[in-house]
């Protein structure tokens, strides 16, 4: 078996442009005592068309990569790019943008607005920016999810499962070129988890979205093309087309192995 | 995890500040009153209660005027005969004894030969008493007064003119105008607040010639002897000069003083705690609304608590503790507050001449008060939260998202209904019923049932209401407006409960616009058909004024007639009356008459001329014999001799001149009404009249359209001390928006977070929470001009017979208030948004 310090990081994805790179990015939480390394210079890279999952143990810094992937946060060191964009020299403003009109967002939980219905849900993003959705894409997408019937409904109306759904179709509903889940599936049962994971899986295969999922669940990241496998603010491992067995068996091994 | 203990701790504090700035607002409004109040108190007490002499004598007056402390007077000008002064000096037990002149309508001058505003208060002659145990007057400065030509004034009236010893002061009296050297200044009573009065001083015997009556007292002060009860003293002087004077000890004269004093300033003292009643009310439901919300945010926490195995009187304890720390920390600060509110007044009436120089009153009353009020509000309004946490399912603690259970409000519909109702009923009676005082009761608790239904159905209407209004916002603001809306309805409850505070403010605002337009509009169309004299001479205040004026406008070529108006109350038939003395002879000149039986010529001798109400109401008609006991105690018996339609500038019943006159009523005119002679320049006779005037300071000359400009002008007055006031009110309403804004903000915290992710940027997440407010301030703008409304148009009806004949709603002025209550949503939710658009993206996302 292989150290987990012999995976060369920079073999990773470099044959097709990546939708989402960064290049030494480090993030740095608090001061003197309570300074905390969450990201070590990482460089990663996500190809386009590709469902990327990230897992790690707790506090190996796998949300704080999404979120200065994502450009929620800034970062202190390094880049991040979403295809050319270089997030570090945008404004608030421009973040902004970028985050409405290029990223989806799926978080753990508390993804829709309890006031909006689910259609209106769904909209929001193009709402927020004053534009008119692409009715055929909106239609495929909302098929997609299977909500049909369901799309004058609010959220507390809804069950977890379907709130997530929903989540979904309003993270494609914008065809954004990259989704950043947050444990997309922390929150339901199995079943609604297989839904949501299947239907993300399609979107890919099918509509050639980019997503990079975080997760802890070894059956979310079987849906996956790749795992990556944060620790200590470092991707430590990489596995492609993963099954349950085997990210199971790799996520052993940290329990094993507590190191630095 | 430290990270988020440590914001949701943050986040609790602001919480706490924003609860508790509701108490002490609320708190502040009613210290702050009740410290003008008791400040206003003292100044007046000093005024009209101060008196050092330990037994007065004073001639009887034949029954109160129940105007006291207002500057009116019974109109009766009895004296006391200087022999009498020796009499009582004879009288066993008396140290000494003098007698004083005090008169009003005796005014101050500045350099510029104005009269010295006094505010409303009266300008008070009174003469010089060196003896210091009968004096209520202390030197301050310079010496006392002596002879004609050297005069003492009040230490503030002499500041605010701008003289100093030495200097020449002008003083017009109720006869001639005097120049006086100025040779002393004093302080009157304990502190030396006048209240705004002036006070002129001069030697007894100057005083006397100048403005009362040689030979004649307006009383007579007496020092006791060591060792003599002041009752024994009183008794013999009672004895000793007989019946027709009233004689009481000092603590007896500042009792029936102090009654007086009190009727004429419970008027002062209960509008302004009504407006701290308001001020309460409104404060309540910002304290309420905030615990309601403070308890939903904390449901988690407690029902972790419940879950730990706390019952749920525990919790309920643990929630009503903390109101009752808050209670008690928010009324302290409240009270402190208090301060700066009682001085803002001071400083609000003292714009209007009413100034308070005294310091500021305190007394333990206001303290029990306040601590009363803001900590009992504050554990009503949290007790029904905390009832409602103690029931909080303990497993709330494992669910990750509070759904807030949202209450039926079927019982507040019926509640709501059923008090709307019978505010509709009550209103309505009021417009059908005859009688005036029912009518204005049957709007009073109409009003109130009506305010009371309305804030009850709030929370019923506001859904619909705002779905209503709210449909421009998304067409208008694109997915801001659209969020803005149904977050102004997700809680009808808490929308309803903040608008109240404003609506309550607007009706009242509102209805108070429309009666001060309608009583404008009904001065206008009452002098027109009430007065057919050229000009007015008066007062701004219908204060008295010496009769030379009318004779030297008699003189002036070219006028036809002069018509002297004075004011006098009497018993008619056992019924007490303000009645107006005029001259038969010029009385058609001066009013425009109009009567339903007998005639001017009734008026002659000992006639009597009563308006259509009081003839209907007293079953009087031509002919009838009535006996009228006038001021003095001297009765006569007055024949009816005319019947006319109400007129406002008469009043409502008219003795002659000659009658008045002959039962001692005072010999200075109110009002002198001028005809100028058809023929002649008008233009020649009115700058006669200028010329004329000029001499006397104190009155105006007024064409009939100026004379209704003065009247309004005091309407207008007065509306704004009372819009001044009711703005607290509104600003309580500011506050309380500003205060559920911000704690929506941080409920919704995620949400807002999640906003931001997908894409809203800080532009838009203002503008929608500014909406939102706007939203919740014109739903409670629209339904306070709604009830406003409908209080000042059921008001001016049932006064209809008042006086107030025209019903007048200022449109323009209800639009404005409309504008006005959008701009406040507008600037309620400055700082909400911003702090808003202020979150930490990841931290607000992180927020549970």
């Amino acid at each position: 078996m292989t150290s987990v310090r012999d995976i060369p990081t920079q073999r990773v994805g470099v044959q097709a442009p990546p939708a989402a790179r960064s290049v030494r990015l480090t993030k740095v939480f608090g001061e003197g005592d309570t300074r905390v390394v969450a990201l070590d210079a990482v460089d990663v890279a996500f190809r386009a068309g590709q469902f990327t999952a990230i897992m790690g143990p707790s506090g190996s810094g796998k949300s704080t990569l999404m979120h200065c992937m994502a450009g929620l946060d800034a970062v202190t060191d390094g880049h991040a790019h979403i295809g050319d964009t270089e997030l570090s020299s945008l404004n608030d403003r421009q973040l902004t943008m970028l985050r409405r009109d290029k990223i989806g967002f799926i978080f753990q939980a508390y993804n829709l607005l309890p006031t909006l219905t689910a259609l209106e849900n769904i909209t929001l993003p193009m709402d927020i920016a004053g534009r008119r959705p692409d009715q055929a894409w909106l239609d495929t997408v909302i098929d997609t999810v299977g909500l049909r019937p369901r799309l004058n409904h609010r959220p507390s109306e809804l069950s977890g499962g379907q709130q997530q759904r929903v989540a979904c179709a309003r993270a494609m509903a914008n065809r954004p070129e990259i989704i950043f889940a947050d444990e997309p599936t922390g929150n339901l049962d199995s079943k609604s988890g297989a839904d949501v994971l299947a239907f993300l899986r399609r979107s890919v295969m099918e509509m050639g979205q980019t997503i990079v999922m975080v997760t802890h669940d070894p059956v979310a990241a079987s849906y996956a093309d790749r795992v990556l496998f944060l620790a200590d603010g470092r991707i430590v491992d990489e596995m492609l087309s993963p099954t349950r067995e085997r990210v199971l068996e790799r996520m052993k091994a940290f329990d094993r192995q507590p190191e630095a | 995890m430290w990270h988020a203990t440590l914001r949701n701790l943050l986040a609790h504090k602001l919480r706490l500040a924003l609860s508790g700035l509701a108490i002490v607002l609320g708190v502040a409004f009613v210290s702050g009153t009740m410290i003008f109040t008791d400040t206003l108190g003292k100044t007046f007490e000093n005024l009209f209660a101060s008196t050092s002499a330990d037994v007065n004598v004073e001639p009887a007056s034949a029954f109160d005027s129940g105007l006291a402390g207002t500057g009116e007077g019974t109109g009766a000008a009895s004296t006391v005969p200087e022999s009498l002064v020796d009499t009582v000096r004879d009288v066993d037990g008396v140290a000494a004894a003098a007698g004083f002149v005090r008169t009003e309508g005796v005014y101050v001058l500045d350099g510029n030969g104005n009269v010295l505003d006094t505010g409303g208060a009266p300008g008070i002659g009174i003469s010089w008493e060196p003896d210091p145990d009968l004096s209520s007057s202390t030197l301050v400065d310079g010496r006392a007064p002596r002879g004609a030509a050297q005069v003492a004034l009040d230490v503030d009236s002499a500041e605010k003119a701008g003289y100093t010893l030495g200097d020449t002061v002008t003083v017009l009296t109720t006869g001639p105008r005097v120049q006086a050297e100025l040779v002393g200044t004093f302080s009157f009573g304990d502190s030396g607040g006048s209240a705004g009065a002036s006070l002129a001083a001069f030697e007894t015997r100057a005083a006397q010639e100048l403005f009362g009556t040689p030979g004649q007292f307006s009383g007579i002060g007496i020092s006791t002897a060591d060792g003599i009860a002041e009752e024994t003293v009183r008794d013999r002087v009672a004895a000793a000069i007989g019946d027709g004077y009233d004689v009481r000890t000092a603590s007896e004269q500042a009792e029936a003083l102090a009654g007086d004093f009190e009727e004429g300033l419970a008027f002062v003292e209960t509008f302004l705690l009504a407006f701290a009643g308001i001020a309460l009310f409104v404060g309540t439901f910002i304290i309420l609304n905030t615990f309601s919300m403070l308890v939903a945010q904390r449901t988690r926490e407690l029902a972790l608590l419940r879950a730990l195995g706390a019952g749920r009187a525990q919790v309920t304890r643990s929630v009503l503790a903390e109101a009752l720390v808050l209670g008690i920390v928010g009324s302290t600060l409240g009270l402190a507050a208090g301060f700066g509110v009682a001085t803002g007044l001071r400083s609000l009436f003292g714009q209007f001449g009413l100034t308070l120089d005294g310091g500021l009153v305190f007394a333990t009353d206001t303290v029990l008060w306040s601590y009363a009020v803001g900590v009992l509000v504050t554990l009503m309004a949290a007790y029904l939260p905390a009832r409602r946490a103690a029931k909080t399912p303990p497993v709330a603690a494992m669910r990750d998202d509070h759904v807030s259970v949202e209450r039926s409000l079927r019982r507040r519909t019926v509640f709501g209904g059923v008090l709307t109702a019978a505010g509709v009923a009550a209103m309505v009676g009021a417009f059908i019923v005859q009688d005036d005082g029912t009518a204005a009761s049957l709007v009073g608790v109409g009003a109130l049932t009506l305010l009371l239904g309305t804030i009850a159905l709030s929370p019923v209407i506001a859904r619909p209401f705002l779905r209503g209004i709210g449909a421009v916002l998304p067409r208008l603001f694109g997915t801001s407006g659209h969020l803005a809306r149904e977050n102004a309805v997700r809680n009808p409850r808490r929308t309803a409960a903040t608008a109240s505070a404003l609506m309550v403010g607007l009706a009242l605002v509102s209805g108070f616009s429309i009666i001060g337009a309608s009583t404008n509009a009904s001065v206008d169309n009452s002098l027109d058909q009430s007065l057919g004299a050229d000009y007015v001479v008066s007062t701004a205040v219908a204060a008295p004024f010496s009769a030379e004026i009318a004779q030297e406008i008699r003189v002036i070529d070219g006028v036809e007639s002069v018509t002297q108006q004075r004011f006098g109350q009497a018993q008619l038939g056992g019924v007490q009356t303000s009645v107006s003395a005029v001259d038969a002879a010029t009385l058609d000149s001066a009013f425009a008459l109009d009567y339903l039986t007998g005639g001017t010529e009734g008026l002659r001798g000992e006639g009597l001329l009563v308006d259509e109400d009081t003839a209907a109401s007293r079953g009087w008609s031509v002919g009838d014999r009535v006996e009228a006991l006038l001021a003095n105690g001297e009765r006569v018996e007055l024949t009816v001799g005319g019947v006319y339609t109400t007129n406002q500038a008469l009043g409502l019943a008219v003795i002659s001149l000659d009658t008045f006159t002959a039962a001692g009523g005072e010999a200075l005119d109110r009002f002198v009404y001028v005809d100028v002679a058809p023929d002649v320049d008008a233009a020649a006779v009115r700058s006669s009249l200028k010329a004329t005037l000029d001499a006397y300071p104190v009155v105006t000359l007024k064409d009939q359209a100026q004379f209704a400009d003065e009247q309004k002008g005091q309407v207008d007055q007065l509306l704004m001390i009372i819009n001044a006031l009711l703005g607290l009110s509104v600003i309580i309403a500011v506050l309380g928006i500003v205060n559920t804004l911000a704690l929506s903000v941080i409920e919704r915290t995620r949400e807002i977070g999640l906003l931001r992710a997908i894409g809203m940027d800080r532009r838009q997440l203002r503008q929608m929470i500014r909406l939102e407010s706007v939203a919740i301030s014109v739903y409670g703008a629209v339904f306070g001009l709604i009830l406003g409304i409908v209080f000042g148009t059921g008001l001016v009806q049932a006064l209809a017979d008042q006086g107030i004949s025209q019903q007048v709603i200022p449109g323009g002025r209800m639009l404005l208030f409309l504008a006005i209550g959008a701009l406040i949503g507008v600037l309620a939710a400055v700082w909400p948004a911003r702090r808003a658009a202020g979150l930490k993206l990841l931290d607000a996302i992180a927020t549970t």
